[in-house]
């Protein structure tokens, strides 16, 4: 590498840029002021502007996401980057031109090639430079591109990543049908220090006027002189920006609250979530309700309060529901009990229209609602919610029955059956309408008031559950009969009309079914053949209304169907590892509760010093048959001892019919680990079988008498699990 | 009840009316055209001509006017405090929208004599759809102290149509509000004037639409009354296209309109003697909705106002 020259021109140029310092780092701030945006969208919101915002700077070498903050209230999503870079750092540029004997002549002057490539490359001759590579030297171009101030680059990309911000319900406000957001932008602060970075969205500019809050904070906007100012000159003005702090004035308010009547508040993260996001100046208030509503199920008096009004609770020390309740407003506090008192009231009606349905929907039994069930249509072409209730009755009853014939007394048939006749009932009624959230629940209770058999009335209570798979599974045996078959005959259904999930679209959350059912048979170790069950529901599918073709190939995709979801539960819920999934399902899926034992000894096996080794030995005999054409002649043959030409084949024969019997005889008894550990046992002589004998023999009846022993090892020890799919090296744990 | 009326009398607060008129008085004065209510039967202020037409088209335009909502399956009988077969909205129609619409309305608070500082104000996210008029917007319910008093909507789609610009739509819920002004737990105690209680001006009604939408309502002449009223909305509809000149000036889209609000009303009679099953109930619906959007198109085709891609269908830009 040799320099060329410098020119004068260059110090003359590089002078100024010494004299500037070069700018270290400042505060970077960002608030896009919005009329109220939902509280559910608020928290994805401030992460997803977090992530595009993070993704630009760091590619221009400003910040790392990880220095990044956002968080976001009610009216503003906001960006903070305490220590942004001033500038980006200048990168440096190289590019090859010509070989250096075509750029310069041989008394070392440029040529006509030198000079356009200079031209082209935007540099002087004189800056060019030569560099060796292995296919000899050649001119270069090295550029230092200086970095952009951090204000062009900002006022450059903010505007883009706030209109990139996604929404599931977005909303134009102005002519033209743009710009889109969840909700008007009012007002945007762009601060890089005290400097106000300038840009436009729609129709406002960005400046440094913030907002206080709406009623307490100054009527005049807020100016923000420093971004490091922000969130002290917001908290004056009544605006806690960030959410920990309120959540931690909320929680702290609630306490204060329930210790002056003695009570505890009924917990509820979820809600707790919501208000931190209702409210820019959280304060609690205690307010009171009529003893006498507490005659109602607290089911309902808890999700009146907390869906509609948002208010958390009240129990005594017993657990008790207590005639109180606190609600979180945006004010600072409620002197005169105004608002108190305009919140009791509220709640006083809400009541009373409870109270209304409670006894309207009683005025007739449960049972009574059923024929009106015929009018609400489950799907089009999968019939009424009668025709459900009647498919699901006759396969709740089957699955009781199973269960019973199994050895399991306290399944109760008719319990199952009384109690997915009278399931759906409660979708007819106001209560439901009213509070949709409580289908299930309304119509156990009703049950139960109604005088129902208390089986009866838990196992229509519970049979939504469980929601999600951190929900409980129902509490008696002829609940979790009815939420699977509830379940399993939207699957069937579903999946026979085209209903199939894909990607996101799942309308009828038969994802989330298909889960419910797994997660029942697992946690309640409930004997079941996925096969048998699939095919009793097609039947009912065929047999009663709508009377489908439910084909074999369709059974077919709903047992995998339910299969992926047990790979899901296994990997999630159980930790365990693909390969032991794999290897386990790949032996037979069909009794979910066997499979899981299954991979439980697997999993305890698979680190015991024979057996990652007998997998790999599996593996290459599995290798071998695919080789020798699919192991499909090995499987005619038997195996006949008069063809062993060595000891270590007579020796793997006679060694793995000792072990076949003993690991059949503890499978038998439930003892997968043993048996597994029984096979295991075999390595040895595997081993010593592959070092001596040679499969591939010239004789190809030797030969085939190999490879069928080798196919009848694999097939005899593969009932547990396939071995071959276990990866010997241990795949990275979660 | 009648303990009650005496006890409430003695309250300050806005009467009924002059709650009323009060709201008339500030919309008035920020340059809204007062309207009166529509005489035909609807189930919500958004029904009116004056907003189902006045948002589409470019043209500016600012309304307000009291819509008395019937909603049959709300009846009660006049015996439940909360639940009106017939409520009363005020509705305002602000286009284009006004940029401190949000500040506006809490104006319009203060003028009721509402103490901002004294209360707790909330806009909670509620996004509505009028399936019927083919008619969506995202916003708010504005609640008072937990009490649910305005729904505020940034309407995006009004008969099937995008709407540029967008019209903010603003209905407040004058008896939730009277009650609240008045701090009376029975919108029938609420005092209408300072002699006559809402009960005594409105109770009989109540009654008696109750009676004849829960039990004497003859489902099949409903139905019959639904056909004949879409038959002729139609076959006015199905002419508009061969119109020209002077006469698609003067032609009836207006009426054809009114006869859709007419099969609304009967679907929501028919909806409260429970004579409806769900898939009925989509059908009907969606035959009530192809009248209002087809108006929709003709108003604006009507007045050359009619976008080159229109119409839009129904709900193409709903996420």
């Amino acid at each position: 590498m040799t320099k060329v020259r410098k020119s004068k021109v260059q110090a003359r140029k590089e002078k100024p840029r010494k004299a500037a310092p070069q700018p270290s780092t400042a505060h970077f701030l960002l608030e896009i002021g919005c009329e109220e945006i939902p509280a559910r969208l608020i928290v994805r919101a401030a992460e997803e502007l977090r992530v595009l915002l993070g993704k630009q700077l760091a590619a221009y070498g400003l910040a790392e996401l990880d220095a990044i903050e956002s968080f976001g209230t009610p009216r503003r999503l906001v960006v903070s980057v305490p220590a942004l870079r001033g500038r980006q750092p200048d990168s440096r540029t190289e590019t090859l031109g010509p070989p250096k004997s075509v750029a310069f002549d041989n008394v070392g002057e440029p040529t006509r090639a030198a000079e356009s490539f200079a031209l082209k490359q935007g540099v002087g001759i004189s800056q060019l430079e030569i560099t060796s590579t292995p296919r000899g030297e050649y001119v270069v171009a090295r550029k230092t591109v200086p970095g952009r101030p951090a204000s062009d680059i900002l006022a450059e990309i903010l505007p883009r990543a706030i209109l990139e911000l996604s929404f599931p319900r977005s909303m134009y406000w102005t002519p033209g049908g743009a710009p889109r957001f969840i909700r008007p932008i009012r007002w945007i602060v762009a601060l890089l220090n005290e400097k106000v970075i300038p840009f436009t969205v729609g129709e406002v500019s960005s400046d440094r006027f913030s907002r206080g809050h709406r009623f307490l904070g100054s009527r005049k906007p807020v100016s923000i002189a420093q971004a490091g100012n922000y969130i002290d000159r917001l908290r004056d003005n009544f605006v806690i920006v960030r959410p920990v702090e309120r959540r931690q004035r909320i929680e702290q308010q609630l306490s204060r609250l329930a210790a002056q009547k003695r009570l505890r508040v009924r917990p509820d993260a979820e809600l707790l979530d919501e208000v931190i996001y209702l409210n820019e100046y959280p304060t609690g208030i205690l307010g009171s309700f009529d003893q006498g509503f507490l005659d109602l199920p607290e089911e309902i008096l808890v999700t009146v309060m907390r869906g509609h009004q948002k208010y958390f609770a009240m129990q005594d020390r017993a657990g008790h529901l207590a005639p109180h309740f606190a609600a979180i407003i945006n004010m600072d506090s409620d002197a005169g009990g105004v608002i108190r008192a305009g919140h009791e009231r509220v709640l006083r009606a809400r009541f009373a229209d409870a109270r209304f349905f409670w006894d309207s929907d009683q005025k007739c039994r449960l049972a009574d609602y059923l024929p009106q069930l015929a009018g609400i249509v489950y799907e089009s072409r999968l019939g009424s919610y009668l025709d459900k209730v009647e498919r699901v009755r006759s396969l709740a009853r089957w699955m009781a029955e199973q269960w019973f014939n199994a050895g399991t007394p306290e399944a109760d048939v008719a319990a199952a059956d009384r109690a997915a006749e009278l399931a759906k009932c409660d979708l007819v009624t106001e209560m439901v309408r009213e509070l949709p959230e409580l289908q299930g629940i309304v119509g156990g209770l009703y049950a139960i008031e109604q005088g129902e058999p208390e089986g009866v009335a838990w196992a229509i209570y519970d049979h939504y559950r469980p929601t999600g798979i951190d929900d409980s599974i129902p509490r008696n045996l002829a609940g979790c009969a009815l939420a699977m078959a509830d379940r399993l005959d939207s699957l069937t259904g579903c999946f026979s009309v085209g209903l199939i999930p894909s990607g996101s679209s799942d309308a009828f959350g038969l994802r989330r079914a298909a889960l419910g059912i797994v997660k029942i048979l697992l946690e309640r170790g409930l004997p079941f053949s996925l096969s048998a069950a699939v095919a009793t529901s097609a039947n009912l599918l065929r047999t009663l209304k709508p009377r489908l073709e439910v084909s074999a190939d369709m059974e077919e995709q709903v047992r995998r169907f339910l299969q992926e979801r047990t790979r899901y539960i296994f990997r999630e819920r159980f930790g365990y590892d693909y390969d032991e999934i794999d290897a386990v399902l790949a032996a037979g899926a069909d009794d979910l509760v066997d499979a899981e034992q299954r991979i439980a000894a697997v999993r305890s096996v698979r680190r015991t010093k024979n057996f990652e080794p007998l997998a790999i030995a599996f593996k290459r005999i599995r290798n071998i048959l695919e080789k020798s054409g699919g192991g499909d002649g090995a499987r005619l043959r038997t195996v006949r001892e008069d063809l062993f030409a060595e000891a270590a084949e007579r020796d793997l024969q006679s060694a793995s019919q000792q072990v076949a019997m003993d690991s059949a005889r503890l499978k038998r008894a439930g003892r997968y680990r043993d048996a597994l550990e029984a096979i295991a046992g075999l390595r040895p002589v595997v081993d010593r079988f592959f070092d001596e004998v040679l499969v591939m023999s010239d004789d190809p009846s030797v030969r085939n008498n190999r490879l069928a022993l080798l196919w009848h090892l694999l097939r005899e020890f593969s009932t547990i699990a396939d071995f071959s799919e276990i990866q010997a090296e241990a795949p990275l744990r979660r | 009840m009648k303990k009650n009326i005496k006890k409430s009398l003695t309250h300050t607060g806005l009467t009924f009316q002059q709650l009323i008129m009060e709201l008339q008085r500030f919309w008035s004065e920020r340059g809204c055209v007062i309207q009166q209510p529509y005489d035909i039967e609807v189930g919500a202020g958004t029904m009116h001509p004056e907003t189902f037409f006045r948002v589409l088209g470019p043209d500016p335009y600012r309304v307000s006017y009291v819509q008395p909502s019937r909603r049959p399956t709300d009846g009660r009988y006049g015996e439940n405090p909360n639940r009106l077969y017939k409520h009363t909205q005020y509705q305002v129609i602000l286009k284009p929208i006004p940029k401190n619409i949000q500040d506006l309305y809490l104006d319009s608070l203060v003028a009721l004599g509402i103490d901002l500082q004294q209360h707790d104000i909330r806009f909670e996210e509620d996004n509505w759809e009028a399936p019927t008029l083919g008619a969506w917007g995202v916003g708010w319910q504005v609640l008072l102290d937990g009490l649910e008093i305005t729904q505020f909507t940034y309407f995006q789609q009004c008969g099937g149509l995008n709407l540029d610009p967008p019209s903010v739509e603003l209905t407040y819920g004058l008896e939730r509000i009277a009650a609240f002004l008045q701090d009376v737990s029975n919108v029938f105690d609420l005092r209408w004037t300072d002699q006559m209680t809402y009960g005594q001006v409105r109770l009989a009604e109540e009654q008696q639409f109750s009676a004849y939408s829960f039990e004497v309502a003859d489902a099949s002449t409903a139905r019959e009354l639904f056909d004949m009223y879409e038959r002729e909305a139609l076959s006015l509809l199905s002419r508009f296209p061969d119109t020209s000149g002077a006469e698609r000036e003067r032609f009836p889209v207006l009426a054809a309109y009114d006869l859709g609000l007419k099969c609304s009303h009967l679907f929501n009679v028919l909806d409260s003697r429970r004579a409806i099953s769900t898939t009925e109930r989509a059908a009907m619906i969606s035959r009530v909705r192809a009248i209002a959007c087809r108006a929709a198109e003709a108003y604006l085709a009507q007045r050359g106002q009619l976008p080159e891609a229109a119409p839009a269908a129904t709900g193409a830009e709903r996420p």
